[in-house]
């Protein structure tokens, strides 16, 4: 063969064009919803109005006798068969929860539980019908507000005896990572500053734009599932487990999914009702929800209350950092619900050096859809807290926000570092993306034009916010989550196939909707294989295709999949070293493998990988003892988390006289390892700034006294639009991991983790001199006004942490114990 | 049921249709269409966006007796002989989509503001585009994307400068 020396440019780094985006522009598309298969049925559920209620009689014959409607099914209907849902995180041993069918027997727990299912010819049918079913209840007391229903108010599930579900702990005094956080607090009580504050995580809804849907063919010998899902590989494994068929008769495919944002993350009541029917009838059905009924039953996330007591020195040194966390799980546990406010357990202390540190965290139950994972998990809510109480050091120090940081972060040569919450950071550099954004920024300028205004006293002040974050991404390592009492692992699968005609196939266990997997692996496989990228198929999706994955979730695909990828990838080599050594008719010792081509050391000698594919395909002419392939396989689990980090600016303008916030100006500078595709990595980071974003300023699932939830369509679910946000100023900085061979840190969750907090942080910094320390999120202008106004004319006193300005956890201090709390949320809203 | 008359994405079509199904259920149960999708079921999202002689409109908000003896265009008639309408090309370029599940209404709109303003600023494309949501980008690179069809100049994905 000709030899080129020319090297080809390497693939990582460049700005490829998805290779996804071909049918997603042009239509041709496959969404769960447009499958039609010869013969099927349709599903629509009857959801329960009341957020807690007995059943006391459902009659279905009204129903069932209307046009085309095949059978009506009741939860007593399937009560044998329908199982409990799972939770795969019980993290206490004695964790509390009730059985959790898929279709309510005998009481609903939240407002759209599912109690009965119609199943007609036609959509459009089975909802008529679903009208007609109709169902007594007896009204029971719901358990609503988080705050009284951890103190047992009123029971969420009677039969439990406590709406707690569990009670987790970390301490670092007793795992030895540090000191005691008490005795921090006491110190910082007697000659330092001690700041507490209450933060209110509210409800969100994750929002994707596909509502859910899922297809079940039970025609053949094995039943085929189709769901707009992030995990068909926990979906296969649940229908085995719930549903009691054996595994290897179920195949899922998650086809085209439009979006996730962790919120299909779950095994639904609405799957395993399609798959129950489906096997029960025989024929092919299908549900697709309504956006309401989306928004009503699919999993919220969030969601707490934060108290937090943070003991620093004078000069603002922190010395002890304690959170206590009341954290909603709504009427159920879901596939990870428990673990949610978990994962955050390890952030609260982000970047920064604590020597002291305790984590509290009561799992509650109330009447309101369950909570699981949205896009960051436990750690949006950690950074949150954090960075609003580094914040609130600040002004007490009476020093600039990214100083009293940098007094308290680790420092790059200080990598790697040990954590209090005993995660050991692999690397990082925080000066560095905090120089970048401040200059990017315009930081000085936009301070003076700040104290310009104030000196003037502008109607329009000028806030400026600051966030930092770090997150444990690419879960996980199987021995931590084992450690943790997660039910799972945290590896991941890939394979290459090399054809014959020397295309390349990948297989990947993680399961893209949205990220661009198809275009990144193969950007890493055309590198690592020397192959062209138009050359590398990725495969995806299908439990019989892929047929072991963990999926995608908790900015791990890259990390983990990808890391699996490369060492499959590397073991093609290996097998082709021999079958090269063969062909060329030298030592295999003498083999050197570079771009796509095994050559003879010390000779212009040489076979390209395809060339080497092609032979062993014939296997013609093979050494003896070789097996005639060069597929392989990697199942790669993970030795550490990796680390990405970034440092977020904000500039928020504030209408004094009307409430009315306006972003002015946003720039992130985010440390994300090795970047594979800067133009994907970009995206990701612009869409989880406005998910960030919507939580500081619109999103709120909000409740009715009876447990309705009002914010159930899109008028009243602010999911920001176009003309509601602004172009972002997004750049990096890039410390590579050392956790993983490509050197990357995942990126699916840094804007939302780091962008609430430094708009908060922003909104407050532009109200700080009117005395406003907090406003709950999100940050309306009726919130903001009342915050302003509410101290037209009070003393102040720019002392944030006495009196009526802050609550105050120590037991003996009862004094103005909820009233700062409330005097900064005026609107009366238990929510 | 009520016989219709309709022209979409160039070919003519006759049905019978209930008086109450939607213009987007016609579209994709009887013609398969299904590059059109649902969204939510408030008129809100835009993922349903087509063009109804000449102008976008929410298909979900539109019944299918309403189009007799019209033209309908949808994300699937957009491109011709394998050539991408100038909008579906700057998608791909500019990165303006992610899931996807949203980019047919939002490329369908996109070039409806076009059409009403062949050279708008990042304010009327924000403005124009405020019926169509999109979880997944933060629209900055539909932004881009819109500004590149029409010929403008686009800020950045990120800001490239060695750290």
């Amino acid at each position: 063969m000709t030899v080129t020396e020319e090297a080809a440019a390497p693939q990582i780094g460049q700005e490829r064009r998805r290779k996804e985006d071909q049918r997603l522009i042009t239509g041709r598309t496959r969404w769960t919803d447009n499958i039609v298969l010869n013969g099927m049925l349709h599903l629509a559920m009857v959801r329960s109005p009341y957020a807690h209620a007995r059943i006391t009689n459902i009659e279905t014959a009204e129903a069932k006798a209307m046009p085309n409607v095949v059978t009506v099914l009741t939860g007593a209907d399937v009560a044998e068969e329908q199982g409990s849902l799972p939770n795969a995180w019980p993290i206490t041993e004695d964790q509390k929860a009730p059985p959790h069918p898929s279709i309510a027997v005998d009481r609903v727990a939240f407002a759209g539980e599912i109690v009965a299912v119609v199943v007609a010819r036609t959509a459009a049918e089975a909802r008529d019908a679903a009208d007609l079913v109709d169902v007594d209840y007896e009204e029971l007391p719901p358990a609503l507000d988080l705050k009284e229903a951890a103190e047992d108010k009123t029971l969420a599930h009677p039969d439990l005896g406590t709406n707690k579900s569990a009670f987790w702990q970390f301490d670092s005094a007793d795992a030895g990572t540090g000191g005691s956080v008490d005795e921090a607090i006491e110190a910082a009580r007697r000659d330092g500053i001690l700041i507490e504050r209450e933060y209110r995580q509210q409800r969100l809804i994750p929002a994707f734009m596909e509502p859910r849907s899922v297809v079940c063919d039970p025609t053949g010998e094995q039943l085929t599932v189709w769901s707009a899902t992030q995990v068909p590989h926990f979906v296969r494994f649940f229908i085995a487990v719930v549903l009691g068929v054996p595994e290897s008769k179920v195949r899922v495919i998650a086809p085209d999914v439009g979006g996730g944002f962790g919120g299909k993350l779950q095994f639904t009541p609405e799957e395993a009702i399609t798959v129950v029917v489906a096997r029960r009838l025989g024929k092919p059905c299908k549900y697709t929800e309504t956006r309401s009924e989306s928004l009503m039953s699919g999993h919220h996330g969030r969601d707490q209350w934060q108290r937090l007591t943070l003991a620093a020195t004078k000069d603002g040194t922190v010395t002890g950092l304690k959170v206590d966390l009341l954290a909603d799980m709504g009427a159920y546990l879901g596939l990870v619900t428990s673990g949610i406010p978990i994962l955050g357990a390890f952030m609260f202390n982000g970047i920064y050096k604590f020597p002291a540190y305790q984590f509290n965290c009561t799992n509650v139950f109330t009447n309101k859809t369950w909570t699981d994972a949205y896009r960051g998990a436990g750690r949006p809510e950690a950074t949150y807290a954090i960075e609003r109480m580094m914040t609130e050091l600040a002004a007490e120090v009476g020093v600039d926000p990214l100083e009293i940081r940098e007094r308290n972060w680790i420092k790059h040569e200080e990598f790697p570092f040990s954590t209090v919450a005993g995660l050991e950071y692999d690397t990082g550099n925080y000066e560095a993306a905090t120089e970048k954004a401040k200059r990017l920024f315009g930081y000085d300028e936009l301070r003076a034009e700040q104290q310009r205004r104030r000196d003037a006293k502008d109607p329009v002040q000028l806030g400026i916010g600051v966030s930092t974050f770090t997150e444990m991404c690419g879960l996980a390592p199987s021995r931590v989550l084992g450690s943790l009492r997660y039910a799972a692992g945290g590896w991941e699968h890939a394979s290459v196939r090399m054809l014959a005609t020397g295309k390349v196939e990948v297989v990947t266990g993680a399961s893209a909707h949205g990220q661009g997997h198809e275009t990144a692996f193969s950007q890493i496989v055309a590198d690592r294989l020397g192959v062209p990228f138009e050359d590398v198929e990725v495969l995806h999706g299908d439990t019989q295709i892929a047929h072991k994955g963990l999926d995608t979730y908790g900015s791990r695909s890259l990390t983990v999949g990808g890391e699996a990828l490369v060492k499959a990838a590397d073991k093609v080599v290996e097998k082709a070293k021999p079958i090269a050594a063969h062909l060329l008719e030298a030592s295999v010792d003498d083999i050197e493998f570079r771009q796509g081509r095994f050559g003879v050391r010390g000779t212009d000698k040489g076979l390209g990988i395809a060339e080497i594919a092609l032979a062993t395909f014939a296997a013609h002419d093979f050494p003896e003892g070789v097996e005639p392939t060069l597929d392989s396989d990697a199942t790669y689990d993970p030795v550490n988390f990796s680390f990405p980090h970034g440092t977020h600016l904000c500039a928020m303008e504030i209408d004094t006289e009307t409430g009315g916030v306006t972003m002015r100006k946003y720039v992130c500078v985010d440390d994300v390892g090795t970047v594979i595709n800067p133009l994907i990595v970009a995206g990701q980071v612009h869409g989880g700034l406005v998910q960030g974003i919507a939580q500081a300023l619109w999103e709120e699932a909000v409740y009715d006294d009876s447990g309705t939830l009002v914010s159930a369509s899109f008028v009243d679910y602010l999911v920001p639009t176009a003309a509601d946000t602004i172009s972002y100023g997004v750049s990096h900085t890039t410390t590579p991991s050392i956790t993983n061979t490509l050197g990357t840190k995942g990126v699916g969750e840094a804007g939302t983790i780091a962008s609430t907090p430094a708009v908060v942080n922003a909104v407050v910094d532009a109200l700080r001199p009117f005395g406003v320390i907090d406003v709950r999120m999100p940050c309306t202008p009726e919130r903001i006004y009342k915050a302003i106004h509410a101290r037209d004319g009070a003393d102040t006193g720019g002392a944030p942490t006495v009196g009526a300005a802050g609550p105050h956890f120590d037991e003996a201090d009862t004094a103005d114990r909820t009233a700062g709390n409330d005097s900064t949320d005026q609107n009366g809203s238990s929510l | 049921m009520t016989k219709i008359t309709v022209t979409v994405d160039g070919a003519s079509y006759t049905d019978d249709v209930e008086p109450r199904m939607l213009l987007v259920h016609y579209l994709r149960e009887r013609l398969g269409k299904t590059g059109t999708v649902v969204g939510c079921d408030t008129s809100n999202c835009g993922a349903c966006t087509v063009h109804l002689d000449g102008h976008s409109v929410k298909s979900c908000n539109v019944l299918a007796v309403q189009v007799d003896g019209g033209e309908v265009t949808t994300i699937e008639g957009l491109a011709h002989d394998g050539e991408l309408h100038p909008m579906q090309s700057a998608f791909h370029e500019c990165h303006a989509l992610q899931c996807g599940f949203c980019t047919p209404g939002m490329i369908m709109q996109a070039i409806d503001v076009l059409n009403d303003n062949p050279k708008p600023t990042e304010k009327q494309i924000r403005e124009g585009l405020e019926g169509n949501l999109c979880r997944c980008t933060g629209y900055h690179n539909i932004v881009r994307a819109v500004q590149t069809a029409s010929g403008q100049e686009s800020l950045p994905a990120a800001i490239e400068e060695s750290a």
